[in-house]
């Protein structure tokens, strides 16, 4: 018995992606193995740790929590989206560049795209809020400390080139 | 030997940033469940549902039966084809192999493999095998399960004890008879890991043509291609490793050893590439994760005036099922064993001991955190005994920088520090005066608050000494680590490595020494991971080691580059060496900078003009340079008397915490940390892995624990249940650098990789307790949960209303 496969179209980071998927495949496989784009983790898989966040339509969710196919016809931006179209680091990227706000690297694309929403939102954030922000997000390497000056250096400096 | 030595170097220690952050950043790591190769099968596993079972039959046909399913391994092959998993003391009859065999030992060992085309297949499969067991005794409690007549987890072992020695070092009896004051205490702490958030995987491919198994995992271990290629039966040169992959965090435990053989053989045996990543499930029960879990008897002899005369540990350890280098996790702190303090002799027992629970694993500090926690809270009953000053005790009895180097009973020589100046850099940074007001305000106002000291030694320099002072059968004195550099023609450099890194940033490392020695930009430097076929020696970034091991080794190779660039310039210069001066790459004659050859010229002279090089000299321009472990090389004397690490780093813990007396919810308020590493590399990472540490020794002391229940399920199998501290529990660190440098080390520098996690844990139970403690209440067992926490507030309550009624 070989599964059902169901057409999605996903627009993901600006271009339509199109596939036959099984309705089971989550989101965040669909990413990473039909895709390829691996910059999205999985590292709990039950909705905890954060580390395959992407945004949905701009929302921060939690690619393992989703089908593929419950994603046809929105707008996914994952990490690598987030860059310089050369594939250099995007801004708030390298704010955690310049912060060392990275060590292992792999809760760090589901960190980022939740610093992102969060400086969407809210462009001037405290220290409580981008630790709310960031709540949901597990990192085991930094103790959160660099991140969270990465988020506040990203914050300040688009604070500086809005003026 | 003060601070500000890194004023001499030109981009050691300097804020820079590091080489690996932007492909992190971007999403372009390449971690092993990134590999994907052609044709690639997927593992997924049948475990068993009993804390002790024999396996009476297993049926694979329905599973076989499903589209895409292209086999079923069980113990009885696997283990007739693989050599069995060692432990690393001496008992021999302790075999693990990876998949069970007649008998299952804890509930989530493996039992059987599924290979499919897809994972979801695969786990579909799973779900088919079917597998009869007979329950049988189990035993949990591991101080039951020392006891003879316990449930034997190994019955041909014949006791469930793997370990025990009692080692005396020094005038023990005698220091506690004369002692005026003695006291004994208990502590225990609790069954936790680093639990990384990418799980352990492997993957693997055998090539016939080349009888070559290529292999490549998310892998933190010594001697791990040597120990698959035995245990896979094939020759050491037929396992090539590919250390070229990102590993998503390990802090120890990444040893998927039997991870390893089980997708190697089933790489080889189905001629099929094979990847096994585990889930969240398979990674907490089955996956060898869990670290230390201890219970520590402690004695101790003293002085009205705090002098400690003498110490007796008795430390007992579950180690689960099975064993690897666990036991061995009781040998490391035996060289740091008095802590930072002058103890004159020294009892102590370790236990390692075999319960029905999943097996223990190496994890961050390699038992020298549950060591410190024990020590630290020896050293605050003590103060609390006297009537003392927690902190004036600690300052009595500190090792003080004018006695290093300074042996300590159990034949360590500490290198250097100056613990004074570090504790009061941490209590300055807290304030502790205002920390002191706030906590005392607290109280007066009715509310339940503490300040938690702990200053504790992180040994570095990760040696291998604990395997011949545990085990006289081996004969271990290296634990080298090595380092190739190489010029290639356009003059640009490349530093090659021989280990794979997990997040400790040995690229920027590298390219930081090279760079420092040759005056080289290290931006402009690449550094690059062997394979294992191509690598030189090295035993992995364990033990604290890398800025110590790899840092020397990149430093002595391109010391090589240099003094071949001198030598080159000496003989088309006409000049002796020590005429010349070298710049920034370059080379002239002192007080004549006319008379000069440039980096590019040396350079193509290395590469291109052999009647250039001065006689003996190898064209090309590479040099390798392999370093055994300073201070290492030497067997233990015969009473366990060993040099066990290099070096010796310190940190000093200030913490404030609140504890809601209406849950227990514990809250730190204010954390410091002073810490002293010598020379850093590069700030920035040493900072990044301290901030780490204090976060993962959050998590150890309040809210991390493998709980079992009382038929031996695991019942934290999930970030559900098995809870690891967000930026929310985590608060605003303050970290204070003092720098006092290694004497045995190139640059000063000596290890951070276990920084703050060594200290973490015995500070925030210290600030546990002494908010506690007006209420007549304690703890003595991490993780001190809110509703431990609550619980023991609750019975204080109740007690003191009784006795008021």
């Amino acid at each position: 018995m070989s599964e059902a496969l169901y057409p999605v179209s996903v627009d993901v980071n600006g271009e339509r992606r199109e596939a036959l998927v099984p309705a089971r495949l989550s989101l965040v496989d669909f990413l990473r193995d039909t895709l390829r784009l691996t910059g999205t983790h999985a590292g709990c898989e039950h909705g905890i740790c954060g580390a395959c966040s992407v945004l949905l339509d701009g929302e921060p969710v939690r690619s393992c929590l989703m089908y593929a196919v419950q994603a046809d016809g929105r707008s996914v931006t994952t990490i690598e989206g987030l860059a310089q179209p050369d594939g250099t680091p995007g801004a708030l990227q390298d704010a955690f560049c310049e912060t060392h706000a990275t060590q292992c690297g792999y809760c760090t694309p589901g960190m980022i795209i939740a610093a992102h929403a969060l400086l969407e939102a809210n462009q001037a954030p405290d220290e409580q809020e981008i630790r709310e922000a960031i709540g949901g997000n597990l990192c085991r390497c930094t103790g959160y400390q660099q991140i969270v000056d990465a988020i506040k250096l990203a914050a300040a400096k688009r604070a500086k080139g809005a003026s | 030997m003060s601070t500000g030595a890194t004023q001499d170097f030109r981009y050691i220690g300097k804020k820079r940033r590091t080489k690996e952050d932007p492909r992190f950043v971007t999403g372009h790591g390449h971690f092993v469940a990134d590999i994907a190769l052609p044709g690639m099968k997927h593992i997924a596993l049948v475990t068993s549902p009993h804390a002790a079972a024999r396996i009476k039959a297993i049926r694979t046909d329905k599973a076989l039966a499903l589209a895409g399913v292209h086999y079923v391994l069980t113990g009885a092959e696997l283990c007739a084809g693989t050599e069995a998993l060692l432990p690393g003391v001496d008992a021999p009859k302790v075999m693990r192999y990876p998949l069970a065999h007649g008998v299952v030992r804890y509930a989530g060992e493996w039992v059987a493999a599924v290979v499919a085309d897809t994972r979801a297949l695969a786990e579909d499969a799973a779900e088919k095998v079917e597998v009869d067991y007979e329950p049988s005794e189990y035993v949990l409690d591991p101080e039951q399960a020392a006891e003879p007549g316990a449930p034997l987890v190994h019955p041909l072992h014949g006791s469930n004890v793997l370990y025990r020695r009692k080692f005396v070092w020094g005038p023990v009896e005698e220091d506690f008879a004369r002692a005026e004051h003695r006291l004994a205490l208990r502590v225990r702490w609790g069954r936790s890991a680093t639990v990384p958030i990418e799980t352990f995987g492997v993957a693997a491919q055998w090539d016939p043509g080349q009888q070559l198994l290529d292999v490549w995992a998310s892998i933190q271990m010594p001697k791990y291609p040597d120990q698959t290629a035995r245990a896979l039966r094939l020759p050491g040169n037929a396992v090539r490793v590919h250390f070229d992959v990102d590993v998503g965090g390990s802090y120890g435990v990444k040893r998927g050893i039997k991870h390893t053989v089980l997708v190697g053989y089933l790489a080889k045996k189905l001629g099929m590439p094979v990847r096994f990543i585990e889930d969240r499930l398979e990674n907490m029960r089955g996956g060898d994760m869990h670290g230390p879990d201890r219970i520590f008897d402690l004695q101790v002899a003293f002085d009205a005036d705090g002098t400690i005369r003498s110490l007796k540990i008795r430390a007992l350890d579950d180690v689960g099922a099975y064993a690897g280098r666990s036991p061995l996790q009781l040998g490391k702190p035996v060289g740091a064993i008095v802590g930072p303090y002058q103890i004159h002799s020294v009892e102590y027992e370790p236990i390692s001991v075999m319960t029905n629970k999943t097996a223990q694993e190496a994890v961050r500090g390699f038992g020298q955190s549950p060591t410190n926690y024990a020590l630290e809270s020896a050293i605050d009953q003590v103060a609390r005994h006297l009537g003392m000053d927690r902190i004036a005790l600690r300052k009595k009895i500190f090792i003080r920088k004018d006695q290093f180097p300074y042996l300590i009973p159990s034949g360590t020589r500490y290198d250097s520090g100056d613990y004074h100046a570090v504790l009061d850099k941490a209590l300055a940074a807290a304030d502790y005066p205002a920390l002191l007001a706030v906590r005392d305000a607290a109280r007066r106002a009715g509310r339940i608050a503490g300040i938690g000291i702990a200053s504790c030694l992180e040994p570095s320099g990760g040696n291998s000494s604990f395997e011949p002072l545990f085990n006289p059968k081996n004969q271990t004195t290296t634990w080298m680590d090595s380092c190739l550099v190489r010029v290639d023609l356009s003059g640009t450099i490349t530093g090659v490595m021989n280990t794979s890194s997990a997040g400790q940033g040995h690229e920027t490392l590298v390219a930081t020494v090279v760079g420092e020695v040759l005056e080289r930009d290290p931006d402009t430097i690449r550094v690059v991971h062997a394979d294992s076929l191509n690598a030189l020696p090295s035993n992995s970034p364990v033990g604290s080691r890398m800025a110590i091991m790899l840092g020397g080794a990149a430093a002595g190779a391109a010391r090589k580059i240099k003094d071949a660039l001198l030598a080159i310039a000496a003989h088309n210069l006409k000049k002796g060496i020590d005429e010349l001066a070298y710049r920034d790459g370059s080379v002239s004659v002192k007080g004549n900078a006319q008379q000069s050859l440039s980096w590019d010229q040396l350079v193509e002279i290395a590469h291109r003009k052999f009647h250039q090089l001065p006689p003996g000299l190898e064209p090309g321009l590479q040099a390798k340079f392999v370093w055994e472990v300073p201070t290492g090389g030497a067997l233990p004397t015969a009473d366990g008397r060993i040099q066990m690490y290099p070096c010796f780093s310190f940190e000093a813990h200030v913490v404030l915490v609140e504890i809601d007396p209406e849950t227990g919810q514990p809250k730190l308020t204010r954390y410091a940390c002073g810490h002293d590493c010598g020379v850093m590399i590069n700030p920035d990472i040493v900072h990044g892995m301290t901030y780490g540490g204090i976060a993962h020794g959050i998590g150890a002391a309040l809210y991390e624990k493998f709980a079992y229940s009382d038929n031996g399920q695991l019942q934290s199998q999930s970030f559900m249940d098995y809870l690891i501290p967000t930026a929310l529990e985590v608060p605003a660190l303050s970290i204070v650098d003092h720098c006092t440098p290694s004497p045995h080390t190139t640059f000063g520098q000596k290890g951070s990789g276990e920084a703050g996690y060594l200290g973490a844990p015995a500070a925030i139970a210290c600030a546990i307790n002494d908010a506690l403690a007006p209420l007549g209440a304690s703890i003595a067992e991490l993780p001190m949960t809110p509703l431990a926490i609550w619980t023991r507030m609750q019975s204080a309550l109740a007690g003191a209303k009784d006795s008021s009624a």
